[in-house]
């Protein structure tokens, strides 16, 4: 069944993953999105303020994005999202990490210009399986409300 | 990329332009982000966005891949006169990012960077950061894409 605004109500929402990253893949991204030496070669990485190979912020971004697909919004009447309040990288990806992805929801309201639909604004945050904190994010999606005989 | 001391508010950097096609919007749409406005020409049609439209993520991470190529352009304008080469660091994080307009298949988004804050580091004596608001314009003149993000800059004593 298709998740709607509804079915949305603010706070805790899921746990979702794991998700394994390999080596290939942080590097794959970061060659063709993030070439910087931090994110593609072990020498130049550990030189680096990460102190080893990291995965490119944009990657585990979009790699959060993938685990919430595959959590929820896959699964969800979504039109979109109008942006990100904010992001914050707070440790770097690492080859071979097993990612999971905590699901909040702060705020869940109609929207005034488009009633049809709602606005629920989720904190995302993604842990290794050290439980260190990678990345946190706060993002509003714009959902569908159920319509009678839905 | 340049050292700290070579940065003042306002400056501001054209970083190119990149034209998305419609099968990178579904390579990467595939990978990170299908939902199915990103996936199919006529779901897109379909939806708010009006046709086949590119992940926000996949936008953000183009501009990054421009802002990297820009950075490259300066060291080796650096490297072709002696000087000694900057090498960036990590970035915080990112905030008020928005997807203002559908960056659809075909569109060519031109990126900019202007420096909005700098500060030096208090934890990292050797590094300054810099916040700088970033953004995506179509071939229209609409703008489609903003964030404010935050990058460690070294400084010139750094290393």
């Amino acid at each position: 069944m298709t998740l709607t605004f509804e079915d949305f109500p603010q706070g805790p929402f899921g746990s979702f993953g794991p998700r394994h990253v390999s080596r290939d893949e942080i590097i794959a991204f970061a060659s063709e999105f993030d070439p910087q030496p931090m994110h593609l070669d072990e020498q130049a990485a550990l030189q680096s303020m990460l102190k080893g190979l990291s995965g490119s912020g944009w990657h585990l971004c979009s790699l959060m994005m993938r685990m919430m697909f595959d959590g929820f919004i896959g699964r969800t009447a979504s039109l979109g999202s109008p942006g990100v309040n904010e992001v914050r990288w707070l440790s770097p990806l690492r080859p071979g990490d097993e990612l999971m992805l905590d699901v909040e929801i702060l705020e869940a309201r109609v929207s005034r210009s488009r009633p049809s639909t709602g606005i629920v604004t989720f904190k995302c945050s993604v842990r290794n399986q050290a439980g260190g904190r990678l990345c946190e994010m706060v993002s509003p999606i714009i959902v569908a409300r159920r319509r009678a005989g839905r | 990329m340049r050292f700290f001391e070579d940065l003042q508010v306002g400056q501001r950097r054209e970083l190119g332009s990149y034209t998305f096609t419609a099968e990178e919007i579904i390579r990467f749409a595939q990978q990170f982000d299908p939902q199915r406005f990103h996936l199919d020409e006529e779901e897109g049609r379909n939806s708010l966005f009006g046709g086949l439209a590119a992940s926000g993520w996949h936008v953000g991470s183009v501009c990054m891949k421009l802002i990297v190529a820009d950075n490259q352009r300066l060291a080796e304008l650096a490297r072709s006169r002696g000087e000694t080469i900057p090498v960036g660091g990590p970035s915080p994080g990112f905030r008020e990012l928005r997807w203002l307009e559908p960056v659809l298949a075909g569109d060519t988004i031109s990126f900019c960077s202007e420096i909005d804050s700098l500060r030096t580091s208090a934890s990292r004596p050797h590094w300054g950061i810099l916040q700088a608001r970033n953004t995506g314009t179509n071939q229209r003149g609409d703008l489609v894409f903003s964030v404010l993000a935050s990058a460690f800059v070294p400084t010139r004593n750094n290393g």
